[in-house]
Parts: C-alpha cells; structure tokens; sequence
C-alpha cells in the first residue's frame, strides 16, 4: 500500500487531528484533520494475519475475514486504526486476551511526516523494542497509524450465552476457558465457544441456561479494577455489569479518577517530548487523563 | 569517595557483592559465545536493594547489567565494559497468587519451571516454555519476551504479563501496567516486556497463570520429503486450527536424537512434526481427525499417536533433548533464531541445507514450525582453524535469507549483541530513530545495559538536544 501520500498530508509541521468513522469521540476540534489509508492490502488465511489500511472500517475487515471463517480480537465498530489507538478490548476479553496482542506491525507516520515501521512481519517477533505495543492505547500522540498487520483467530464452530445465579468466582474456578463470565451483583452471563457437544456438556455440568447476552450495558463509565476487588461492587451505588477475571466495569457511574505515579507521569512527558516534541499531534489529548 | 564496590557492600554486606576474579570471569558472559568484563557483581534480594545498587552505580557514573539465570543465547546479559551486574538470580520468591482470576506477583529470579511445578496444585501453568525452562528465570523471560513449543497457541511472554514493578534506571521505582486491565495512559508494561534491560530493572512481574489442559493428543508424523511436512503445518491451520504446538525436526536431528534417547524416532524419514492439541473432548478428537487427514492429504508415512503420558513425555523429551543429542556429533554448536511466513518454511529450509553446504558445515533443524520459528543449529568442531569464520558467514547468510523471505531477526532469543548490527536488514534508520527515541525516555543516560538491541552509533545526546517548545503537550 502506498502511504506516501498519506505521510505527506500529515506533514512535518503545524497541528494535525487524525479522524476515523467517529465511533469513539472523533478528531480534535478546530484541527487540520487528515484520515488515514484505507482497504484490505492482504489477507493470508495460513498465515492467520491480515494487512490493511488504519482507515479500514472493522465491519469491511470482519466481513472479509468472516468468509475464511476467522476474525480479530478488535470490538467492531469504527475503524481499524481507531479501535488501535484507543485501545480497548471488547467483553470477550477473558477468552481472547487484550487487543493489544492483535498487532504485530505497524507503518505509522510521525510527527516529522516520516513513515516508520514498528514491530514484526511474522506472528513471532523478538527483534528490537516493540513500538507496536506503545501505540496501542496512545490516541494518535505518538504517531499516525497508516497501516496494519493484524493476527487473526478462527471463528469457533458453535458459541452460546448462558446464565446463572452461580457465584460467578466459582464459575472461574471450574469451567474450561468460557469466553466472557458477566456478573451484575446477582446474575451472570457467560459466553461459552468450541464444539457444540462440549459447550452443551459444559453448560449441563455447570446447571447454566441459555440465555440472550445482557440486553444493554451501562455506559456512565468504563471502570478498570483488579479483578478480585470485583465484588466490592455489590451494595455501593449504581448499576453494573462486570466482566469477571478481567476487571472492566461497565457501570452507571462515571469511574473514580485514576491515581497516576509521578514516575509514571514523567515517563509519559518525556516519550511524548522524544515522539512528538512540538506536540502537533492530536494536540490537547492528554492520554493519562483518559477513563 | 568510597569506591563503588564498598558502596555496594554497604548496602548488600560483603557475602553478596563479589569483584574477585572467579566472579568476574563468571559474569562476564552467558550461554551465547560472548564475552565482556564486569567489574563487580551484586546479588540483591529486594526491590530496595536493587534501588540502592542502581543508586550506588549512578552516583560512580558505571552502568549497569540486568542479569537472571545467564541462559540468553544473544548476548544479552554480556557486560561489554566494565559494567556492575546485578544478578536477581537470589530473588526466588513467589510473592502472592490470586487462583480465581490466575495471577500471581513473582519476584524476577523464580524459575519457569518452578513457578508451573510450584502452582501445580492450582491447576494452572505458566505458559511461555522455553527449551531452557528448567534453569531460565522470569524475569529474563520478560527481558526476553521468551517464547516455546506451546507460545503457538497461548502466544509469547508479553501475553503473560500483566504488570511489572521497576526500578528505573535513575533509580525510581515504579509499576508499569497493573492488576487492572485497563492502567491509564501509554502500555509502558507492553513495551518492557522483550526490551533486554535496557529500560530498567523488573524486580516483581505480575504473571497470567494459564488454566491446565483438560486433556490432551500428542502426534508424531513423519514425511519423505520436508515441504510435505511444512504443508500440512499451513495446512492445519488454514483450516482454522491452532494447535497448542507443532514443532518439526529433520532427519540429521532425528537420527542424533534417536541415537541418544531411543524412542522410536521414524530416522528414515526427511521430516517429523510433533502435533499437540489440547482441550475438552470433543474438539480434541475432532481436531485429531482433520490434522491426520491433512497429513494424509500430504503423503504422511505415519501417524504415532502417543498412548500414554509416559509417550507423551519420551516424545517430547525428543523434542527437548535435541541440543544434548549433538554433543554427539561434533563439540561445538551454534543455534540460531530467526522467523519466516509458515509458508515459505520449505524454501526457506532449502536455502539454509545449500548454505550449509556451501560453507561446508552440517546443520540440523529443530524449530517451532507453527509460528515458521526456525532453529538452525550449525554443528561444528572449533578446535579445526577456520571453523569459526565459516560458522559465522553461514549465521549471518540464514539471518539474511530468513529476512528476505519476509521474516524477522528473531522470534524468542533477542537481539542482544549477537543481532544488533543486523538491525539494519529489518529496519530503517527511521526506523531504529523511533525506538532509540523510547529507550532514550527511559534512560536519557544510557545507564542501562548499554551497547545493546540498537546498532551504533546509538546515542541519545543528539535527540536529548531538542527543546522542548513551551505549551507542548503535558
């Protein structure tokens, strides 16, 4: 894919936005915005990896990818490079792990207009400092995704929501692998994927019903606790629904603002000063004050 | 002003600070064939310790080298100059374990091994397995971002850990990531893991503990001709399978590992892959089936299904012995690490037997071909002059071959010494610009391993110049 152009419109000078479908908050306002490239540039099924253009929407890719019955580990709305730089995972986290671990490499554009390459070709990769994994989460500080190389999973052959009034630690204990265990303080939902004879089989050893997936989550704020502190939730005001041996909260309430180490705080001034030192990229997003 | 080794004793007493000539020799190299000079080794047990040892080395202006068991094969761990080393091979413990949501802090010199033999009982593991998991530590895993047989379907080191406490190399100490999921701010954690010390110093990981198999198949199948065999690998998984591992060895590792451990091995055959699949029941058989039938597709001569755990383990312990095996073909060997597309594994292949050949040495290969992980290991004697050079010019041939293929410098060792001026091959000046600007943020005064990962000159004097505009961001 040729990203010359796309380097050469976010430039190396002056303040520039980086914009996506707006699915999670948009662009920075009053801002040059440029949007990056956008298509499927390769998809290797025996590989399980797939490159495309940041710009791709994730409902183009998840169509494409669907047809060889595989998938990414990115929530599906928005696009690609959107769902990347801001980082996070969708509820079937506990099965899949992070979304993070989905990129293996990136071609981004700094802010000296330079088109780098981050991370590795292959799904093993151990050569160098890993900036794949610094853009993740980084809200386009740091550089302008341009394009992609993602892992791909298999689609399972059979997946099936259950509920239950089981105490959802002892649901993490003894089922093999579920996908997502839900809880709200008092039911839980669990999202179960493989065979269909195991799932069933699962599901009957564990007295679980099938059941829709919650009907709706809360979305006053998007919570990060350790996930033995989960029930602590019970009794405290608002709605919630957890996502077990994971630790998000999707709850009624706005989170509790984090607490950040200085150290941590240096860290971050002095990586965005290296990357991005006269802070023309998505000026104004202060990545530490997300929540 | 005291010197640097009576500081250090103040802080360690004088049984864990060593700058006597056995030490020094010891710690001047690791279990790659380099070597440096250190000029004094200290032994920490706390994170407070670690502090104080950085403390002491920065206020005498001598970096420092993060070591855990020695068992890196790039070089990592090798003082280039006099460098202090501060081995965390005496923090051992496992400091807490939460076993419904399979996590646990550990402090950085436990070992793989120990860490899944001592949480056994919980029913979980940790899950990167290195062919060194017996002696390697986790906390040069994460320096590492180690891999093994079964990161083909759990994923490498960086997948297990959830956070890490550091001591910076100015001293401060800090947690990166967190027992959260979602720790506010830049994944400083992710980009630790694998960094090789040049970062900081992890004294407590926070580990993913992976949940044991509730069963498990464990395949031998042999192939006349190798691209049969790196087919069915594509194969496997272009239907949509990740086994939890596939690891393949040609002939001349066959017959060696066959006249060493006698398990039946098919030495005959130009190639075996080791299939293992894991999971409930019925996707279990369901996936022997179609693994077998690909393999049929692909003119397989035999399928040997291990009947029992004790086969199980002499079929892996096959796998894993392959590097004793060779003592008994010459005295010396060389292992190398690169990565390819799993379809370009039989070209690939090729090209390393025809440099081989050409430089006239023999090469066996046992790798992780699931995620086309290659291992090359060139046998050699290096008491017969001119062995050496020609075992290096080949090295850097496959490094070189592995790249244009579309692959990478490595995939579980590192870059360390060993791959540091062959950066170049895979990245740009720009490139290699972007994660000199990372190493730079952590460690503006290059005190932490210096020399390593980025090719020189790599310094971070040119970039430490930039002003910083008034109003930039934070």
């Amino acid at each position: 894919m040729d990203l010359t152009e796309f380097a050469e419109e976010v430039g190396a000078a002056g303040p520039v936005t980086i914009a996506g479908l707006a699915t999670r908050g948009g662009p920075v306002d009053g801002v040059r915005t440029v949007m990056a490239p956008t298509g499927i540039e390769a998809f290797t099924p025996d590989e399980m990896t797939v490159r495309c253009g940041a710009g791709t929407p994730m409902e183009e890719l998840d169509d494409a990818l669907a047809r060889h019955g595989q998938a990414v580990v990115i929530p599906p709305t928005g696009t690609v490079g959107g769902a990347l730089a801001v980082g996070r995972s969708g509820l079937r986290r506990l099965g899949y792990g992070p979304m993070r671990d989905a990129l293996l490499q990136a071609r981004f554009v700094n802010a000296a207009g330079e088109l780098v390459t981050a991370g590795g070709p292959t799904v093993k990769n151990v050569s160098g400092f890993d900036l794949c994994r610094l853009l993740v989460g980084s809200w386009g500080t740091l550089g302008f995704l341009a394009e992609v190389l993602l892992r791909t999973r298999p689609l399972s052959a059979f997946e099936q929501w259950f509920t239950s009034t089981a105490d959802p630690d002892q649901l993490l204990r003894s089922l093999y692998r579920p996908t997502s265990v839900l809880w709200d303080g008092s039911h839980a939902w669990i999202l179960l994927e493989g065979h269909r004879d195991d799932v069933l089989a699962q599901a009957a050893e564990h007295d679980l019903t099938p059941a829709d997936p919650p009907a709706e989550l809360p979305t006053g704020g998007r919570w990060s606790m350790p996930p033995s502190e989960l029930a602590s939730l019970v009794g405290r005001d608002g709605r919630f629904v957890a996502e077990m041996g994971v630790g998000i909260v999707h709850h009624e309430r706005p989170a509790p603002a984090p607490t950040v180490d200085a150290s941590i705080v240096e860290l971050h001034r002095r990586i965005k000063a290296r990357f991005d030192p006269t802070g023309r990229l998505n000026p104004g997003v202060d990545v530490l004050a997300r929540s | 002003m005291s010197s640097l080794t009576d500081d250090l004793i103040a802080v360690l007493g004088r049984d864990r600070v060593h700058d006597g000539v056995a030490h020094r020799s010891l710690y001047r190299k690791d279990a790659s064939n380099m070597e440096g000079a250190t000029s004094v080794v200290c032994l920490p047990r706390t994170t407070d310790e670690v502090r104080a040892c950085v403390e002491s080395a920065n206020r005498h202006g001598v970096p420092f080298v993060a070591r855990g068991s020695g068992t890196g094969l790039a070089g990592g761990a090798v003082p280039l100059d006099g460098e202090v080393v501060i081995s965390l091979s005496r923090m051992t413990d496992i400091v807490s374990v939460d076993p419904v949501n399979r996590r646990a802090w550990v402090q950085p010199g436990v070992l793989n091994l120990d860490l899944s033999n001592q949480l056994q009982h919980l029913g979980v593991h940790f899950a990167p397995d290195p062919s060194s998991q017996q002696t390697c530590s986790i906390g040069g895993n994460v320096a590492n971002n180690s891999g093994g047989p079964h990161c083909l379907a759990e994923g490498v080191t960086n997948a297990h850990v959830l956070a890490v406490k550091v001591v910076l190399p100015d001293g401060s100490v800090t947690v990166l990531g967190g027992d959260d999921p979602e720790p506010v701010g830049y994944d400083l954690r992710g980009v630790f893991v694998g960094s090789e010390g040049m970062l900081g110093i992890a004294t407590e990981v926070c580990v993913k503990l992976t949940q044991n198999y509730p069963a498990v198949r464990t395949m031998l199948m042999d192939f006349a001709d190798v691209s049969d065999g790196a087919a069915t690998v594509s194969g496997i998984i272009a239907a949509g399978m990740v086994p939890a591992a596939i690891e393949m060895m040609d002939q001349l590792c066959l017959e060696a590992v066959e006249a060493y451990i006698h398990a039946g091995l098919p030495v005959e055959s130009a190639a075996a892959l080791l299939v293992e699949v894991v999971g409930l029941p019925h996707e279990l058989e369901h996936q022997v089936e179609r693994i077998v039938a690909i393999a049929h597709e692909h003119r397989v001569n035999d399928v040997r299904v291990a009947q029992d755990e004790a086969e199980r383990q002499l079929l892996w312990k096959g796998r894993k012995s392959a590097f004793g095996a060779i003592a008994n073909i010459e005295p010396d060997y060389y292992l190398h690490d690169t990565v390819v597309p799993r379809s370009k594994l039989p070209d690939v292949l090729e090209q390393i037997y025809e440099i081989a050949r050409r430089h006239e040495l023999q090469v066996l290969n046992v790798f992780h071909a699931g995620d086309g992980n290659l291992h090359p290991l060139l046998v050699y004697d290096a008491r017969i002059p001119g062995t050496i050079e020609r075992v290096h010019a080949a090295g850097r041939e496959i490094v070189e071959a592995s790249v244009a293929a579309g692959g990478a410098l490595s995939g579980e060792h590192g870059i360390g010494l060993e791959k540091r001026d062959y950066m170049h091959l895979m990245f740009s000046d720009v490139d290699l610009a972007a994660q000199n600007a990372l190493r730079c943020a952590f460690d503006p005064e290059m005190r932490a391993n210096p020399g390593k990962v980025l090719p020189s000159p790599s310094s971070c004097a040119e970039i430490n110049a930039i002003p910083k505009p008034e109003g930039a961001w934070i």
